[in-house]
C-alpha cells in the first residue's frame, strides 16, 4: 500500500500533497517538512530509498523518491510494495503529466493542482495502484477533461477575459514560464507494459 | 428571475478562480498567512451563494488551501453540496475536497451515502468513477456496511475502467466492514481471470494485500496464481503474484519447488530490473546474484541487494558471513541508507570471534561518524549486537565494560538510558565481572563533571544513574569507598536530572553503610565518626532539591544518619544495623514476568466478587444475612472516630510541612534568610574542581587493550588445547593424527575468560511459555483473518439496500456498529477454537494409535471431557468480550497429570459430558452428536468405546435400529440389518471411537436404538443403547448480527411460542451460557437481564429466542421458521433449565 504521495519543489514548497491515511493537517505539514528534509540532504547519485522509520508509524514503511530538476517526488509505502516497481511508477507518473500538460512544468503543477490530481486519481487510488500503463492512463484522463469541456467547464470562457483584466494591476506575473524541463530520463530502468 | 442570473454570472467573473489564488498567494510574499485568511473570508461569501458554479470553484481553492495546511473540515457541508451536482465538473471538485479532508470523524459523511449510491449506479461511468475514487479515501464503517452490496456489483460492471476500480475499493471497504470479505470474495477471485488485464492486475493487487497479514487463508489460490505467473505479461501483476508466493512458500513448502522453474524462467528472460530483483529476492539462495548487485554502482541496486542479504541472513546465516568484507565496505559508504542497511546486517553476523573487530570497527565510525542520528543509529548496533541472545557472543566482559565506558564519551546522544541499562545488565547479571565494574563505574562518578557538563541536553548522564547504583550496591568491591562518596556528595551533583540524583542518595547510603562497617571493623572510630559527619554536611543539598524524591530520599536519610552519629557519640556499635539495612541480592527479574504469573488453579478472573447490586434493590434495604449485618455496623461507626483522630495528626503534619516546604510563601518569614540557612548552600563556592584529572576520562580507551590480552589468552588458550591434543594424540596415534592435526580455531574452541555466570532473568513459577506475547490485539488486519473456504452461511449476505419501516428508523444508527463490534469477536474466536478442535481431534487420534500405557489413555478420555467443558468457558467468555489466556493454560494442563484434569472437570460447574449410554463390565459407549456443515440434513455420531476389561475386545460389530425420523447412511449394498463392523480391535483399557453419519428430518428429537455385540471367541455379549437426538445437535451455533436478527423477526413468517421456568437461582449469565452450551446458540444482544439469541438448524430453519430473566424465574419466547422443532426446542430447553 501507498501512503502518501508528495510532491514538493527544491525549496520544500508542497506542490501536490496526497496523503491515503486520515492525518490532521498539521501533522501533514510536518511529515512534508521532515520528507523535505530527508531528501534535501541526499545528493543525486545515491539510492532513492530513505528508510523513515517512526515519521510515517513503522519501519515497515519507506520513502522512494525521484527527484526531477526543480521537483521532488516523493512515495511513501509499506512493505507490500516493489521499491523498483514503485521508481518505475514514479516515473510513469511523471510522463503521464508531461503527455497531459505538454512539456510539463513547476509551473503546471502549481497553477493547476486539480488537474494533477485528476490524473494522480487515474494512477492510484486509495493507496492502491489502480493503472500502470501510460497510454490507458492519458486516455481516462483526457476522456474526462473532454467531458468537462463539454460541460461549459468550471471556468467558461468570460473568467479567461476577466482574468487578463484583473492580472492588470498585478505587479509582477511570472512571464517565463518554463523553470526548467522535467529531466524525464532515467537509465537502468525498464518501463511498465 | 433574468436580471439576477446575468447579475451572478457577472459577479463570478470577478470571483477568483484557483488560478488567481495561485497567483495571489504567490504575489503576497511577505503577508501570505493575512491574504489568504482574506481569501478565506471570500470564499465564505461564495459558499453562501446559490449559484453551484460559485460554490464548486470556491470549493477547488479550499482543496489548494488544504493543501498548504489549512483545515477545511468546516466547509465539509458545502462539499457534500458540490459532490452532488449534476454536472461532472462540480461533482469531481466536490470528491476531490471530499477525498482530501473527510474522515470517520466528520460527522456529515452519513449524509453521503445516498448521494453516494445514486453516483454509483449512475449511468456515465466517469460519475461512478469519481465516486469510487472518492470512496476510496474517505471510507468509513458505515458507508462501507451500506454500500458493500452496490460496489461489489460494480465488480461486473460492463466497463473494466468501473471494474477495476470497484475490485480496489472492495479491499478498503474489507478493512472497515470486515463481514463483508466472506461474502464477496468468490466474486473478487472470479476477476483474477477477467478478460480485462487492469480488472485481473486489481484483483491480484488486493488479494496480495489480503493475503500479506493471513496468507494461509489464501493458500488455495496458489494453483490460480501460478498459472497468472506463466501466463501474464504485464511486470507489475508478475511483482505482486511473485512477492505473494514469497509470502505463501514459508507455509507450504512444497510451492518452493514447483515455483523455482518458472521464477529461474522470469530471471533470465525479463529485462526489467524491478522484476529480476523481486525474483531473486524470492528465491533468495542467490547469495552470489546478490553480490553483484551489491558491488554495483547503482546505488539503488546497492540498497537493494543489501535488503535482499537480509533476508537471506534470518535463514541462511552462513551464507551472508562469507560477504563479511562486502558488507564491512558498504559500511563507508556515503550513503546513510545503504550505511544503515549493513548495520542491520552485521547485527546478524557476528560470532564470537569476530564480534571484537565489528566493533571495533564500528567504534571508529562512531568517531567519525557526523550527525547525531546515524552515531545513535551506531550506537545503538553496537549495544544490539553485544547482547544479542544473552550475550552469547561475548567472551570478555571486562572488554564489554570499557567499550561502554568509552560510549559515554559520546555527546549529546539521546541513548543514555541504553548504555545504563546495559550496564546495570551485566553487573547484575555476570557476577564476575562485579568488580570491575564497580572499579570502571567509580571512575565514571569520579568523573561525573566530564559526562553531565550540559545535562539539559545531554542524554548521556544517564549513565551516571547505573553508575551510581552499582557503585552502592556492590560497594563491597569498591577499593577506594571513600573517595566515591564524595564524589556523589558533589554539590554538583545536583544539576543532573532529579531520577539520578534520587538513585545518587540511596546509594551513598549503602556506600556509606560499608564504609562504617569497614572503618568500625578496622576500629578507626574516629574515620567513621568522620564519615558520618562529611554525610551530615553535604546532604541537606539534596534537601532542598526541587525534586520530590530526591527531597524524600534525602530527608529520610540526613535524620537516619544524625541518629547514628548519636549513637556513635555514644560509642555504640552501629555499622551492623546499617549494613542490614541494605542486605539481601537484588535478583533480576524478567520484564514479562509479571504477565507470566499463572492463573491460580480455581481462580476465574471474571466472575464477580460479589454479585453486582441489581437495579431494584433499594439501598437502605436490609441486608439479607446476618453475616453483612456484623460486617457492615462496626465499619460504618469507625469511619467519623478515625476522622477526629485523623484530621487534628493531619492538621498537625500539614503545619509541619508547610513550615519546611520552602515553596510555602504563607507563613513563612523571608524566603531569603531561609535560604541562608540551610547549611549546603554554604558550600556551594567551595566546589573543589579536580584539577589533577586529565580531560579525557583516565583509563577510557581500554577496549582495545582488552581486545590484545583477549588474543592473546585465545592464542595461549589454543596453544594449550593444541598441547593437550598432542599430548592425547601420544597415547592415541593411530588414525586421528590427521584429523586434528587440521585443527583451527571454531566458535565452540572459544572459551570466555574468566568462568562467567550469566544470570537469567527470574521468572514466576510455573510461568508459561506463550508465543502470543508479540501479537498485537489491535492490529486492524486482525479481523480480516477469516475462513474463506468455509461455504457461505445465509446470514452472512451483504446488507441490501431496502425501505426501512418505522421501526428500525427508531434505533439510531450509531447502535448498531456498537452491536456489530460485539458479535465480530465471537465469530472469529469461534472458528479458532473449531479448527483447534479439529486438530486435537487428529492428534488425539494419533496418540492412540500410539500409546499403550493405560494411564494416559484415561488422559485422553478426560481431556476430552475437559475440552467440553472448555467449550463451556468458552462462550462464557465470548458474552463479556474478554480475552483470557487461561482457557490455553488449562488445556495444556490436563496433559501434565490426569488428577488435575478430572479436577477441573469438578470444579467447571458447567460441565457437559459425552452422555454415557450403556456400560458393562466390559465396556462403556458414550456418544456425542453434532450436526454436520456440509450436508444440512445430516448429523455425525461419535461413538465412543472404552474397554474395561482386562482382554482384548476383537470384532465389534454396530447394530442401528432406524427410527422414524433418522435413519443410518450406510455403506451402499448392505441393508437395513446388516451391521456395522467395528473397524478396529480395542486393546484392555483402551479408548476409541467410530463415526457414524445418520440422515434424518429435523422436525424434532428421535432416538435410535443400537445394540453392540461384541464376538469374542468364547464370550458374547450384547451391550443395548440408545442415541437420543436431541434437537440441539441438529442446530449449529452460528453467530448473527442485531441488525440481520431484527430483520428476521420483522420478516414475520416465523412460528411463535414460550415457556416459563420457575425457580432458577443461577446468575443470568450462567443461564445463558447454559443455553449457548446445551442448546448451541449464540447470544445476539444482551441488555441487563434479557437477552437475544439466535441459532440455525442444519436445514437452515433459523431459530430465534428472547430469553428474559424474572427474580425467580426465566421466560424464553422462541420464533422459528419451523414449529415442530420449536416446540421440541423449547421442551427440552425447559428440562435443562429445570435442572438449574
Amino acid at each position: 500500500m501507498i501512503s502518501a504521495i508528495l510532491v514538493f519543489n527544491n525549496h520544500g514548497k508542497p506542490r501536490l500533497v496526497r496523503f491515503y491515511q486520515r492525518l490532521a493537517e498539521e501533522v501533514q505539514q510536518q511529515i512534508i517538512r521532515e520528507t523535505f528534509h530527508l531528501v534535501l540532504k541526499r545528493d543525486d547519485h545515491i539510492c532513492n530509498f530513505l528508510e523513515c522509520g517512526s515519521l510515517f508509524g513503522g519501519p515497515d514503511y519507506k520513502l522512494i523518491y525521484r527527484h526531477y530538476a526543480t521537483l521532488y517526488f516523493v512515495f511513501c509505502v509499506d512493505s507490500s510494495e516493489s521499491e523498483l516497481g514503485i521508481l518505475d511508477l514514479i516515473q510513469v507518473f511523471v510522463e503521464t503529466l508531461d503527455k497531459c500538460f505538454e512539456n510539463v512544468c513547476e509551473l503546471d503543477l502549481i497553477f493547476h493542482m486539480d488537474k494533477v490530481h485528476y490524473i494522480l486519481q487515474e494512477v492510484v487510488i486509495g493507496g492502491m495502484v489502480l493503472e500502470t500503463n501510460m497510454n490507458e492512463i492519458v486516455a481516462q484522463a483526457e476522456a474526462q477533461s473532454k467531458l468537462e469541456k463539454t460541460e461549459g467547464g468550471l471556468s467558461a470562457a468570460p473568467s479567461r477575459a476577466v482574468s487578463a483584466v484583473k492580472n492588470i494591476n498585478l505587479p509582477e506575473i511570472p512571464r517565463n514560464i518554463n523553470i526548467g524541463d522535467i529531466n524525464i530520463k532515467v537509465p537502468n530502468l525498464s518501463q511498465f507494459v | 428571475m433574468a436580471l439576477k442570473m446575468v447579475k451572478g454570472s457577472i459577479d463570478r467573473m470577478f470571483d477568483k478562480n484557483l488560478q488567481d489564488l495561485v497567483r495571489g498567494i504567490r504575489n503576497h510574499k511577505e503577508d501570505e498567512a493575512k491574504y489568504i485568511s482574506q481569501c478565506i473570508d471570500e470564499i465564505k461569501q461564495e459558499l453562501k451563494q446559490d449559484n453551484i458554479a460559485v460554490k464548486a470553484n470556491a470549493v477547488c481553492k479550499l482543496t489548494y488551501l488544504q493543501m498548504l495546511g489549512y483545515d477545511i473540515s468546516w466547509a465539509a457541508f458545502n462539499i457534500i453540496e458540490v459532490m452532488s451536482a449534476s454536472k461532472f465538473t462540480f461533482k469531481r471538485i466536490g470528491y476531490l475536497a471530499a477525498s482530501q479532508c473527510f474522515h470517520e470523524g466528520t460527522d456529515v459523511i452519513m449524509l453521503t451515502t445516498n448521494q453516494i449510491r445514486k453516483d454509483l449506479s449512475s449511468p456515465n461511468q466517469y460519475d461512478t468513477g469519481v465516486a469510487l475514487t472518492g470512496l476510496s479515501c474517505f471510507v468509513t464503517p458505515d458507508l462501507a456496511r451500506d454500500l458493500a452490496n452496490d460496489i461489489m456489483t460494480l465488480m461486473s460492471h460492463t466497463k473494466p475502467y468501473i471494474r477495476k476500480k470497484a475490485v480496489l475499493i472492495m479491499y478498503k471497504v474489507f478493512l472497515k466492514y470486515p463481514e463483508s470479505l466472506r461474502p464477496a470474495f468468490p466474486r473478487l477471485k472470479e476477476k483474477l481471470e477477467d478478460p480485462d488485464p487492469g480488472v485481473q492486475s486489481a484483483a491480484v493487487n488486493v488479494i496480495c494485500e489480503l493475503a500479506r497479514r493471513n496468507p494461509k487463508n489464501y493458500l488455495s489460490l496458489a494453483p490460480l496464481f501460478f498459472k497468472l505467473m506463466t501466463s501474464s505479461t504485464n511486470n507489475w501483476v508478475l511483482i505482486k503474484i511473485i512477492k505473494l508466493f514469497g509470502a505463501l512458500t514459508p507455509l507450504e513448502p512444497r510451492l518452493g519447488k514447483k515455483l523455482i522453474e518458472p521464477l529461474t524462467n522470469l530471471i533470465h528472460s525479463t529485462s526489467a530490473m524491478s522484476l529480476l530483483y523481486e525474483c531473486v529476492n524470492t528465491v533468495i539462495l542467490c547469495v552470489q546474484k546478490l553480490r553483484i548487485l551489491i558491488e554495483d554502482s547503482d546505488q539503488n541496486l546497492k540498497y537493494l541487494g543489501l535488503l535482499a542479504m537480509s533476508k537471506i541472513l534470518k535463514t541462511h546465516p552462513k551464507s551472508v558471513q562469507s560477504h563479511k568484507d562486502l558488507i564491512l565496505q558498504c559500511l563507508d559508504d556515503k550513503d546513510e541508507s545503504i550505511r544503515l542497511r549493513a548495520l542491520d546486517l552485521l547485527y546478524g553476523m557476528v560470532s564470537k570471534k569476530n564480534l571484537m573487530e565489528i566493533v571495533k570497527k564500528l567504534m571508529i565510525h562512531v568517531d567519525k561518524a557526523e550527525g547525531t542520528t546515524y552515531r545513535d543509529e551506531l550506537l545503538t548496533k553496537i549495544i544490539d549486537i553485544c547482547s544479542q541472545s544473552n550475550y552469547q557472543y561475548i567472551t570478555n566482559f571486562e572488554w564489554y565494560i570499557s567499550i561502554l565506558v568509552e560510549l559515554t564519551r559520546l555527546e549529546g546522544t539521546r541513548h543514555g538510558h541504553l548504555i545504563a541499562a546495559q550496564m546495570l545488565d551485566v553487573a547484575i547479571r555476570v557476577k564476575a565481572i562485579r568488580k570491575f565494574a564497580v572499579s570502571q563505574m567509580a571512575m565514571l562518578l569520579d568523573n561525573a563533571h566530564l559526562i553531565a557538563s550540559n545535562t539539559q541536553r545531554n542524554g548521556i548522564c544517564e549513565v551516571l544513574y547505573a553508575a551510581a547504583w552499582i557503585c552502592g550496591e556492590f560497594s563491597e568491591h569498591l577499593e577506594e569507598a571513600n573517595q566515591t562518596l564524595e564524589a556523589m556528595l558533589r554539590p554538583k551533583v545536583t544539576t543532573l536530572p532529579g531520577h539520578i540524583q534520587a538513585v545518587y542518595v540511596q546509594n551513598m547510603v549503602k556506600l556509606y553503610a560499608s564504609i562504617l562497617q569497614q572503618k568500625e571493623q578496622s576500629g578507626e572510630k574516629e574515620a567513621a565518626q568522620e564519615i558520618t559527619q562529611l554525610m551530615i554536611e553535604r546532604l541537606p543539598q539534596f534537601v532542598q532539591s526541587a525534586d520530590l524524591e530526591v527531597q524524600e530520599r534525602a530527608s529520610c536519610i540526613l535524620q537516619l544518619i544524625k541518629y547514628i552519629q548519636k549513637l556513635q557519640i555514644k560509642e555504640v556499635p552501629v555499622a551492623e544495623e546499617v549494613i542490614a539495612l541494605f542486605a539481601g541480592e537484588l535478583n533480576p527479574v524478567a520484564p514479562k514476568a509479571q504477565k507470566k504469573v499463572p492463573v491460580p488453579e480455581g481462580l476465574d478472573l471474571d466472575a464477580w466478587i460479589n454479585e453486582p447490586p441489581s437495579d431494584s434493590e433499594s439501598e437502605d434495604e436490609k441486608p439479607k444475612t446476618i453475616f453483612h449485618d456484623e460486617e457492615q455496623r462496626p465499619s460504618r461507626h469507625k469511619q467519623p472516630e478515625i476522622d477526629e483522630e485523623e484530621l487534628a495528626r493531619r492538621r498537625e503534619a500539614r503545619k509541619q510541612e508547610q513550615a519546611n516546604n520552602p515553596f510555602y510563601i504563607k507563613s513563612s518569614p523571608s524566603p531569603q534568610k531561609r535560604y541562608q540557612d540551610t547549611p549546603g548552600v554554604e558550600h556551594i563556592p567551595v566546589v573543589q574542581i579536580d584539577l589533577s584529572v586529565p580531560l579525557k576520562v583516565p583509563g577510557m580507551p581500554m577496549s582495545d587493550q582488552y581486545v590484545k590480552l583477549e588474543e592473546e589468552r585465545r592464542h595461549k588458550q589454543k596453544l594449550e588445547k593444541d598441547k593437550k591434543k598432542k599430548k592425547q594424540k601420544k597415547e592415541k596415534r593411530g588414525k586421528h593424527h590427521r584429523h586434528n592435526s587440521l585443527h583451527t580455531e571454531s566458535e565452540e574452541d572459544i572459551a570466555p575468560a574468566h568462568h562467567v555466570d550469566i544470570i537469567t532473568e527470574e521468572m514466576p513459577e510455573n510461568a508459561l511459555p506463550s508465543d502470543e506475547d508479540d501479537k498485537d490485539p489491535n492490529d486492524p488486519y486482525k479481523a480480516l483473518d477469516i475462513d474463506l473456504d468455509k461455504p457461505l452461511a445465509d446470514s452472512e449476505k451483504l446488507p441490501v439496500q431496502r425501505h426501512r419501516n418505522a421501526e428500525n428508523l427508531k434505533s439510531p444508527d450509531s447502535e448498531a456498529p456498537l452491536a456489530e463490534k460485539k458479535s465480530k469477536k465471537p465469530k472469529k474466536k469461534e472458528k479458532k477454537h473449531k479448527e483447534k478442535e479439529r486438530d486435537k481431534g487428529k492428534k488425539k487420534e494419533k496418540e492412540k494409535k500410539v500409546v499403550e500405557e493405560e494411564e494416559e489413555k484415561k488422559v485422553i478420555l478426560q481431556d476430552m471431557r475437559s475440552k467440553s467443558s472448555k467449550h463451556k468457558k468458552k462462550k462464557h467468555k465470548k458474552e463479556k468480550e474478554e480475552k483470557s489466556k487461561d482457557k490455553k493454560k488449562s488445556k495444556k494442563k490436563h496433559h501434565h497429570s490426569e488428577e488435575e484434569a478430572t479436577e477441573s472437570v469438578q470444579n467447571g460447574t458447567l460441565d457437559d459430558e459425552p452422555l454415557p449410554v450403556s456400560s458393562s463390565a466390559l465396556a462403556t459407549l458414550t456418544y456425542d452428536i453434532q450436526g454436520n456443515l456440509q450436508n444440512d440434513s445430516q448429523v455425525t455420531v461419535s461413538v465412543i468405546f472404552e474397554n474395561k476389561s482386562t482382554s482384548f475386545l476383537k470384532s465389534m460389530e454396530l447394530n442401528v435400529l432406524d427410527s422414524l425420523n433418522t435413519k443410518m447412511l450406510r455403506p451402499e449394498g448392505s441393508s437395513v440389518h446388516d451391521g456395522i463392523p467395528v473397524p478396529f480391535q480395542l486393546p484392555p483399557g483402551m479408548t476409541s471411537f467410530v463415526s457414524l453419519i445418520c440422515a434424518c428430518s429435523v422436525d424434532g428429537g428421535g432416538t435410535s436404538s443400537c445394540c453392540l455385540g461384541n464376538d469374542e471367541g468364547s464370550t458374547h455379549e450384547k451391550l443395548d443403547f440408545k442415541l437420543h437426538f436431541s434437537c440441539a445437535s441438529y442446530l449449529i451455533t452460528t453467530p448473527c448480527y442485531s441488525d440481520a436478527f431484527a430483520k428476521l423477526l420483522e420478516s414475520g413468517d416465523l412460528h411463535m411460542s414460550s415457556i416459563k421456568v420457575d425457580g432458577i437461582s443461577i446468575s443470568f449469565q450462567h443461564l445463558l451460557a447454559k443455553i449457548c452450551f446445551h442448546h448451541h446458540f449464540s447470544v445476539v444482544e444482551r441488555v441487563d437481564s434479557c437477552a437475544s439469541m439466535y441459532s440455525r438448524s442444519i436445514q437452515g430453519h433459523h431459530v430465534c429466542l428472547l430469553v428474559k430473566k424474572g427474580e425467580n424465574s426465566v421466560s424464553v419466547d422462541g420464533k422459528c421458521s419451523d414449529s415442530t422443532l420449536l416446540s421440541n426446542l423449547l421442551d427440552e430447553m425447559k428440562e435443562t433449565l429445570s435442572t438449574c
